[in-house]
C-alpha cells in the first residue's frame, strides 16, 4: 500500500474524456433512432463510433507515453491492475443477467407454461397443446426450430478457445523469461486461434439461420443462445483486437519488459474471462 | 456560472500559503477536461443539484394533478410520462450522482490521497451523465412522449405497448450505467490503493467505508441492469420473447432481472447517506462514533442481505410459497444492522455535549424519519400485509421516506457539513435553519398522509382517484410545493457559499470534526496531499 506513494502520477488534463463522452452520445442517440427506422441513426451511429476509435488511439496513446517515459509508480500499476479486475467483475455480472435469463426460462417459465407446479391451469387455459422439452423447439404460440447441436462446430471451438488460453499461457512464459522468438510465435498463434473461432461461429450462425431455423426470434431458446453466444462473440472480437494491438506494440514498437507488461497481462486476463464465460456456454447452452 | 465560480475562487486564494501547489487552469478548459477530483465532484454536485430540480418540477406537475380528483392539467399518458422521468431522473440523476460527487471530494481528502486512483476516466465518468440525461430527457419532446412504463419499466408495459422512446431509454441507461461503473470503479481502487501509509482499515471513516461497499455493489448490479433494459431492447425491436410467454419466456422474469439490480441498487442510495450520518453525528455530538465496527459488519451486511430480497417487490406478482417465505424472512433479517445502525447513532449522542447545527439538525432528523421509512418497509416485508398494500400509495410513502428524508436529507446534511470546506466560507445558519425547519414540516406534510391514503387504499400511478381521497390529497401537494419551494432556500444558501459570502472558515470548522479533510485549510487546496500525510493513531 506504501510502497512508491510518494509519486503517484496525476495527468494534467486531458480532452480525451469528453470526445468519449460526446462519442458514446451519439453511438446512444445513434443507435436509438435506428432502430425506430430513422435514417439519421446510422451516420450518427458512425461518426460516434469513429469518434470513438479516435479516443481510444489518443487517449491509450498517451497512457504508454506517459509509462514509457517511466511517470508511472509500483502503486499505478496496481490501480491498473485493480481497475482491470472490477472491470472483469463487471462483465461477469453482465453476463450473469443473461444466464440468469436462460437458467429462468429453462427451470422455471418453460415448464410453468405445461402446468409444472400450480400453473395447471395457466397450462390449460393459454396453451393446451404445449409441450416443456428443452431446447425449447416449439414455441406455446408453435414457431417450431431445431436445436444447435453440441457436437462438431460448438466442441471444436471449445477445443479452440482452450487451446488458445494454453497459447497465451505460453507467450505470457516467453515475456517473462525473454524469449522473443516464443513470445511472439505463441501470441501470434493465439489470435489466430481466436480469429479461427470467431470465423467457426460465424458459419455456425449462417448453419443456424439457413438449416436449422434457428433465429433471433424463435423463442426463448434462439433468444438465449444468440444473445449469450452473440455478447460473448463481442468479447471474443474485442479480446483478440486487444491481443492484435499488443502484438503490434511488441514487434511494431518493442515495448514491455520481462518485469513491466501490464498491457500484456491485461489483455492475457481478459482472454482468459472470455474462454471461461464460453465453457459456461458450452455447458449450459450447447450440452446441456 | 463556471466562470464566476473559478474567478472567485481565484480571488480567494491569492492570499493563500499553498498558492504554489494551487495552479490550476481556468475557463472551459478547466471543467471540461479537468482530472482534478474536487472539480469533477463540483460537476457532479452541480449537475445533480439541476437534475433534482429537473425532477422536483415533474413531481409538482404530478402533485398539480393530483390536487384535485378529475383530470386537470395533463392527460394520463403524460402523467405516466412525469411518475416515469421523475423516477429516472432523481434515481440515476439526482440521488447517485450526489454520492459520487460527495466521494470524489471527500473520499481523496479522507484517506490521504492526491487525487482519484484514475483521473482521467472520473472526468469521463462524469461527463457521460449528460449525455445520458440529454437522450433521456429530448424524448419528452418526441412524438408519442417520454416512456411511460414506470421507472422500473416492466414488461410489457416497456415492450410490447411502449412507444418509440423507449430505444432512447434504453441506451440512455447504459451511458448511465457505464458512468455508474466507472466511477464506482474508481472509488473502490481509490480507497484500495490510495490511502496514506498508516491508514489502515478500521481507522477509515465510515463515509469511505460505506463508499467501498456501495462501490462494490454497484459494479455487481449495473451491469444486470445494463442486461436487462438489453432485454427490453431486443423484445420490442429485434423478435425476442424473454418476457412473452408465447414465446416461452415470462413477463415475471423481468421482475426477477430487474429487482436483481434494484434491490441493491436501493441500498446504494443509501449506505453512502448512513456514510455522512455517521460522520456528522459523532462531531455534534462531540463523542466518537460509538461501535464503529459493528457499523462497518452492518454495513457489510446489508450489502449482503441486498442480493438476496429482491422479490419482496414482486409478492403479489406470482411466486411459489417457499419463495415468497423466504424473501419475507430475508427482508426482515435487514431490519437487524439497519437497527445496529440507529441504535449506534442514538448511542453516539447518547449524554453528548451536543450542539445543533444545520447539519446535525438534518442529520437527527434522516434518524429519525429514516426510521419511520424503516418500519414502513417490514410492515411491506410481510407477504400477506404487501397483498394489502401492494402498488398502493403506502409503498410511495414508505420510498419517499426512505429515499427524501432519508437519502437526500443524507445528502443536505452532508453538504452543510462540508460545503465550508469546499468553499471556505460558512453558509448561513439562519438561513439554513430556515431550510431545515420549512423542510421537515413540509416533506412530512408531503408524505406522511400517503401512509393513510395508502392503507385507505387509493392506488399509486394514476393520475385521478376517488372522491374521499379528496382532501388528504390536497394537502399532501400542498406539503410537495412547500418542500419544493423550500429547496429554492437551500440552492440560494449553496450560491452564497458559492460566491463567497459569509464568515470565513477554519480549516477545522467543526469544533468536534475529527479527519484529515479538517486539517488542511478552508477552502481545501485545488490539490491536497501531493505527499501523503502522516495518521496519528486511533479513528
Amino acid at each position: 500500500m506504501s510502497a512508491g506513494y510518494q509519486h503517484y502520477y496525476v495527468p494534467h488534463q486531458s480532452h480525451w474524456p469528453i470526445v468519449g463522452a460526446i462519442a458514446l452520445f451519439l453511438m446512444g442517440f445513434g443507435a436509438a433512432h435506428w432502430v425506430n427506422d430513422d435514417f439519421i441513426g446510422p451516420i450518427l451511429l458512425t461518426i460516434g463510433f469513429g469518434m470513438l476509435l479516435l479516443m481510444l488511439f489518443g487517449w491509450f496513446g498517451n497512457v504508454i507515453e506517459e509509462s514509457m517515459s517511466g511517470l508511472y509508480s509500483e502503486q499505478m500499476d496496481h490501480s491498473f491492475r485493480q481497475g482491470m479486475s472490477w472491470f472483469i467483475f463487471s462483465e461477469i455480472m453482465f453476463f450473469a443477467a443473461f444466464f440468469g435469463a436462460l437458467f429462468y426460462a429453462r427451470m422455471i417459465s418453460v415448464p410453468w407454461l405445461d402446468g409444472a407446479g400450480d400453473n395447471a391451469m395457466t397450462a390449460a387455459v393459454l396453451w393446451p397443446n404445449f409441450e416443456a422439452i428443452w431446447p425449447l423447439i416449439k414455441t406455446p404460440a408453435g414457431v417450431e426450430t431445431q436445436a444447435m447441436p453440441w457436437e462438431g462446430i460448438p466442441l471444436i471451438n471449445t477445443l479452440i478457445l482452450l487451446a488458445s488460453s494454453v497459447t497465451l499461457q505460453f507467450a505470457h512464459m516467453g515475456i517473462e523469461q525473454q524469449k522473443p522468438a516464443q513470445l511472439g510465435f505463441f501470441l501470434m498463434l493465439t489470435i489466430i486461434l481466436g480469429f479461427c473461432f470467431l470465423a467457426l461461429q460465424g458459419y455456425e450462425y449462417v448453419h443456424a439461420y439457413e438449416e436449422l431455423g434457428l433465429r433471433l426470434d424463435s423463442g426463448v431458446y434462439g433468444n438465449t443462445f444468440f444473445l449469450l453466444t452473440g455478447f460473448h462473440g463481442m468479447h471474443v472480437t474485442l479480446g483478440a483486437i486487444f491481443l492484435t494491438v499488443i502484438f503490434l506494440r511488441i514487434a511494431v514498437k518493442g515495448h514491455f519488459t520481462s518485469e513491466k507488461h501490464f498491457g500484456f497481462q491485461a489483455a492475457a486476463w481478459y482472454w482468459h474471462f472470455v474462454d471461461v464465460v464460453w465453457l459456461n456456454l458450452f455447458v449450459f447452452v450447447y450440452v446441456l | 456560472m463556471s466562470q464566476e465560480h473559478s474567478q472567485s475562487i481565484e480571488s480567494a486564494n491569492t492570499h493563500h500559503a499553498d498558492d504554489a501547489h494551487d495552479h490550476k487552469p481556468q475557463g472551459f478548459s478547466r471543467w471540461f477536461y479537468t482530472t482534478n477530483h474536487k472539480d469533477i465532484g463540483t460537476l457532479y454536485l452541480l449537475f445533480a443539484l439541476l437534475m433534482l430540480f429537473t425532477g422536483g418540477s415533474m413531481a409538482m406537475v404530478i402533485r398539480a394533478e393530483l390536487f384535485q380528483p378529475g383530470l386537470q392539467f395533463v392527460d394520463p399518458h403524460f402523467f405516466n410520462q412525469m411518475t416515469t422521468v421523475h423516477g429516472l431522473v432523481m434515481v440515476f440523476g439526482a440521488i447517485m450522482p450526489t454520492f459520487v460527487g460527495l466521494a470524489n471530494w471527500m473520499v481523496p481528502m479522507m484517506i490521504g490521497a492526491p487525487d482519484m486512483a484514475l483521473p482521467r476516466m472520473n472526468n469521463w465518468s462524469f461527463w457521460l451523465l449528460p449525455c445520458a440525461f440529454t437522450i433521456l430527457l429530448s424524448t419528452l419532446f418526441m412524438e408519442g412522449g417520454a416512456p411511460a412504463a414506470g421507472w422500473t419499466f416492466y414488461a410489457p408495459l416497456s415492450t410490447t405497448y411502449s412507444n418509440d422512446s423507449t430505444a432512447f431509454f434504453v441506451f440512455a441507461v447504459h451511458l448511465m450505467g457505464i458512468s455508474s461503473i466507472m466511477g464506482a470503479m474508481n472509488i473502490i481502487v481509490t480507497i484500495f490503493n490510495l490511502r496514506a501509509p498508516g491508514m489502515t482499515w478500521m481507522k477509515l471513516p465510515l463515509f469511505v467505508w460505506t463508499w467501498i461497499i456501495t462501490a462494490f455493489l454497484l459494479i455487481a448490479v449495473m451491469p444486470v441492469l445494463a442486461g436487462v433494459v438489453t432485454m427490453v431492447l431486443t423484445d420490442k425491436y429485434f423478435g425476442t420473447s424473454f418476457f412473452n410467454a408465447a414465446g416461452g419466456g415470462d413477463p415475471v422474469m423481468f421482475q426477477h432481472i430487474f429487482w436483481f439490480f434494484g434491490h441493491p441498487e436501493v441500498y446504494i442510495m443509501i449506505l453512502p447517506a448512513f456514510g455522512i450520518i455517521s460522520s456528522i453525528v459523532p462531531a455534534f455530538a462531540r463523542k466518537p462514533l460509538f461501535g464503529y465496527e459493528s457499523m462497518v459488519i452492518a454495513t457489510a451486511s446489508i450489502a449482503f442481505l441486498s442480493f438476496i430480497v429482491w422479490a419482496h417487490h414482486m409478492f403479489t406478482t406470482g411466486m411459489p410459497v417457499a419463495a415468497e417465505l423466504f424473501f419475507m424472512y430475508t427482508t426482515m433479517l435487514i431490519a437487524v444492522p439497519t437497527g445496529v445502525k440507529v441504535f449506534n447513532w442514538v448511542a453516539t449522542m447518547w449524554r453528548g455535549a451536543m450542539t445543533f447545527e444545520t447539519p446535525m439538525m438534518f442529520a437527527i432528523a434522516f434518524i429519525v424519519l429514516f426510521t419511520i421509512g424503516g418500519l414502513s418497509g417490514l410492515m411491506l416485508a410481510i407477504t400477506p400485509a404487501d397483498f394489502q398494500y401492494q402498488d398502493t400509495y403506502f409503498v410511495v410513502a414508505h420510498f419517499h421516506y426512505v429515499l427524501v428524508t432519508g437519502a437526500l436529507f443524507g445528502i443536505i446534511a452532508g453538504v452543510y457539513f462540508w460545503i465550508p470546506k469546499w468553499t471556505g466560507v460558512m453558509y448561513s445558519e439562519r438561513l439554513g435553519q430556515c431550510h431545515f425547519w420549512c423542510s421537515l414540516i413540509s416533506v412530512n406534510m408531503l408524505f406522511f398522509p400517503m401512509h393513510f391514503v395508502g392503507l385507505a387504499g387509493m392506488p399509486r400511478r394514476i393520475p385521478d382517484y376517488a372522491l374521499q381521497f379528496a382532501d388528504m390529497n390536497a394537502f399532501i401537494s400542498i406539503g410537495g410545493f412547500l418542500f419544493g419551494l423550500s429547496q429554492l432556500l437551500f440552492v440560494w444558501v449553496v450560491f452564497r457559499c458559492i460566491r463567497r459570502k459569509g464568515e470565513k472558515a477554519t480549516a477545522q470548522v467543526w469544533e468536534g470534526a475529527e479527519g484529515l479533510e479538517w486539517q488542511v485549510p478552508s477552502p481545501a487546496p485545488y490539490h491536497t496531499f501531493q505527499t501523503p500525510p502522516e495518521i496519528k493513531s486511533g479513528h
